[in-house]
């Protein structure tokens, strides 16, 4: 186990390299320089000049980059003249806009994402896990029809529609609830949840019709197994059956699934965060890619592929405590 | 726990009549078994021999009671240590199961649980019948069967999960959770094919030790005729959920009657026949459950059914005292032609020697 996490680890680390660099070469391939973009088109060629030497960009990529990863590890000094920032490790850099730490830009903008992720996977796993397990069980009923009909119309909408019929009916008509918004859960727990909660039942609710398909088809396959047959022979009761024997088995490939996916939702959940006007990493991400503001880009890039290396760390381990023919090595 | 009204000594403890399984599908409706009837006495083991498809198996998870009620029409008479299980409750019949009959599957990886321990399972199943246990006495049982079964190392075996073991030792381990409330009915469903030949025989032996012991009826379903040599009393050959031939296995390996049996025979190898005579495999497929042929339902693969004009194709021929005590089949030829053509085109075969 401990030299699974430690090979995985350097492997983890290999990645955010090998992706830090291809991000590097990626934004140098854009045509345009974010000076232009800052500057408009009224300035001359010696104040973009100027702008690109102030932003550090005028340099050789290579000591860009090589400036960029001493930063992390060892901080570094940024600007020049009267113009100076001390950038203490691990440092990302500054916004060439804000001109705020990009540190504190994701220290401000993941508890975002991260809020409505943990909150939607949430409902997501115990509404869908549990629809697809019952009509699993209830196969061929009114019931199983009515929650295959469900999820079909869930898996079929999109976040930008569902999502914007959700804020007209319960914002802009009843007013039942307030407009989404985030408060820090360690202020206000009750408003926190309250402003995600319409994020969290749109992401919740596609996410579940996703999660009642996969787990009815998984509880199904499990239920045809022969173990499942031996467990019922040993006169077991139904409750023993389904629980303790099928749905341990067929909990299994959900959870590899679920971590995946929400390694994947951490490193943004752009639709979603736009449509309720959200500050997350997602927006911050696209946002940073219109303005080509480097510093930002990088960063959200290399968090979004910090979560998914994680999850997939997290979600292997996850699977040699449940299955126990599984052995990492 | 459950109260069971004790049988005449003589009765069998396992008596099935007029026995009907079917499952209405969107394409017709199966007729998985057709009108069977056996009985098992104590003591005594029955192999019930047919190829895939002949309603071996169903008959097996109907006496188990097994079936979906929602999907399956039982008919007839499963009479389990005197209690009638058909439409019987759900509830009653799963207290009888695992104590009153229990069950070993032919695979034993896919039928043991991966992600629990072999003595854990084990515990379980004697956990449901014996409520009032704790879980160490549960648990201390399992040890005690997995020894009782051959198992060495029986306390260290118990806590390892069932890929740790060999395929036979699985199986002795299926054995030993089926036994562990002392069934007084084991069915053992095709226990030997997923094993190596050399531990087929050892669990054959095992089983035999066991019912011994426990003086439990057994029932041996295969397609092997040789475990059905080794193991069992009588004989009950299944063709397209019909029973076509019965009988001891003295009488049913010694003097074949059926057709079909003169097939199953002729289809196994011998160590003591002529090695230059090929084995004969039984032509054709069994016949589709939902649309049977007309008449016998062998006709397509026999190759004597014409020797009665069209009885064959339009009479279903019923289960008749072939001869010898005890020794029915279901067949249209007539005494005297089934020994001729016994005589004349299979018995030199060498089979069943």
């Amino acid at each position: 186990m401990v030299r699974f996490v430690i090979r995985r680890l350097l492997l983890a680390v290999t990645t955010l390299f090998a992706i830090s660099v291809i991000t590097f070469l990626l934004f140098f391939a854009v045509p345009s320089s974010p000076a232009t973009v800052m500057c408009g088109k009224q300035c001359s060629p010696e104040q973009i000049a100027q702008t690109e030497h102030r932003l550090g960009i005028d340099k050789p990529i290579v000591e860009q980059y090589g400036t960029f990863v001493k930063g992390i590890f060892v901080g570094r000094v940024i600007g020049e003249g009267d113009f100076i920032r001390e950038c203490p490790a691990p440092c990302l850099g500054y916004s060439f806009r804000t001109d705020e730490p990009v540190t504190d830009i994701l220290g401000r903008t993941i508890p975002v994402t991260v809020s409505i992720v943990f909150g939607a996977a949430v409902m997501w796993l115990v509404i869908g896990v549990s629809l697809g397990m019952t009509s699993a069980l209830k196969r061929g009923t009114v019931f199983d029809r009515f929650a295959i009909g469900v999820s079909l119309v869930g898996a079929s909408l999109q976040v930008y529609f569902f999502g914007l019929v959700l804020l007209l009916v319960f914002v802009y008509s009843t007013g039942l609830l307030p407009t989404p918004s985030y408060t820090p859960f360690t202020e206000n727990p009750g408003k926190w949840a309250l402003g995600l909660l319409l994020p969290w039942i749109t992401l919740g609710f596609l996410n579940s019709a996703l999660y009642a398909r996969l787990s009815r088809a998984q509880m199904l396959e499990t239920l045809s197994e022969d173990y499942v047959r031996t467990a019922r022979a040993k006169g077991l009761t139904k409750r023993k059956v389904y629980i303790r024997h099928a749905l341990r088995a067929a909990i299994t490939p959900i959870i590899t699934i679920a971590g995946l996916d929400i390694g994947a939702s951490l490193g943004g959940t752009v639709i979603t965060e736009s449509i309720f006007g959200l500050q997350g990493l997602g927006r911050t991400a696209v946002k940073a890619v219109g303005d080509l503001n480097l510093p930002i880009v990088l960063a959200t890039v290399l968090v979004a592929a910090a979560f998914i290396v994680f999850a997939n760390i997290i979600v292997d381990m996850l699977y040699a405590v449940v299955d126990p023919r599984v052995r990492l090595g | 726990m459950s109260v069971t009204p004790a049988p005449a000594a003589d009765e069998p403890y396992l008596r099935v009549r007029d026995l009907r399984v079917q499952f209405p599908t969107e394409d017709g409706l199966v007729r998985a078994v057709d009108g069977v009837s056996f009985s098992v006495r104590r003591g005594q083991t029955l192999g019930i021999v047919g190829e895939s498809g002949s309603g071996k198996s169903v008959t097996s998870m109907s006496i188990l009671g097994l079936h979906n009620a929602a999907r399956t029409k039982i008919s007839g008479e499963i009479s389990i240590g005197g209690r009638d299980i058909v439409g019987m409750d759900d509830e009653k019949i799963r207290e009888m199961r695992g104590q009153d009959m229990a069950m070993v599957f032919q695979d034993p990886l896919s039928a043991l649980h991966p992600y629990y321990k072999v003595g854990v399972q084990i515990a379980e199943a004697y956990k449901v019948h014996h409520p009032q246990a704790s879980k160490a006495e549960a648990n201390k049982r399992a040890v005690e069967m997995l020894d009782r079964v051959g198992i060495p190392q029986p306390e260290r075996r118990a806590k390892q999960y069932p890929h740790e073991f060999s395929g036979g030792m699985r199986q002795r381990a299926m054995i030993a959770m089926a036994l562990v409330n002392d069934p007084a009915l084991l069915i053992a469903d095709e226990p030997t094919t997923a094993l190596d030949v050399t531990v087929q025989a050892q669990i054959l032996d095992l089983l035999e030790d066991l019912q011994r012991e426990f003086n439990s009826a057994i029932i041996v379903i295969t397609h092997d005729l040789g475990v059905v040599a080794q193991i069992a009393d009588d004989v009950l050959v299944m063709y397209a959920g019909r029973a076509i031939e019965t009988g001891s296995v003295e009488q049913v390996m010694r003097s074949p009657q059926h057709p079909y049996t003169w097939g199953l025979l002729a289809s196994v190898p011998s160590l003591h026949g002529d090695a230059e005579i090929d084995l004969v495999p039984i032509k054709g497929n069994p016949p589709s459950l939902i649309n049977l042929p007309t008449g016998c339902a062998f006709n397509p693969r026999c190759r004597y059914a014409g020797l009665n004009g069209n009885r064959s194709f339009v009479e279903v021929p019923e289960l008749r005292p072939a001869g010898q005590d005890g020794h029915h089949v279901a067949c249209h030829l007539s005494g005297a032609d089934r020994r001729r053509i016994y005589l004349e085109d299979i018995a030199h075969a060498g089979v069943a020697q």
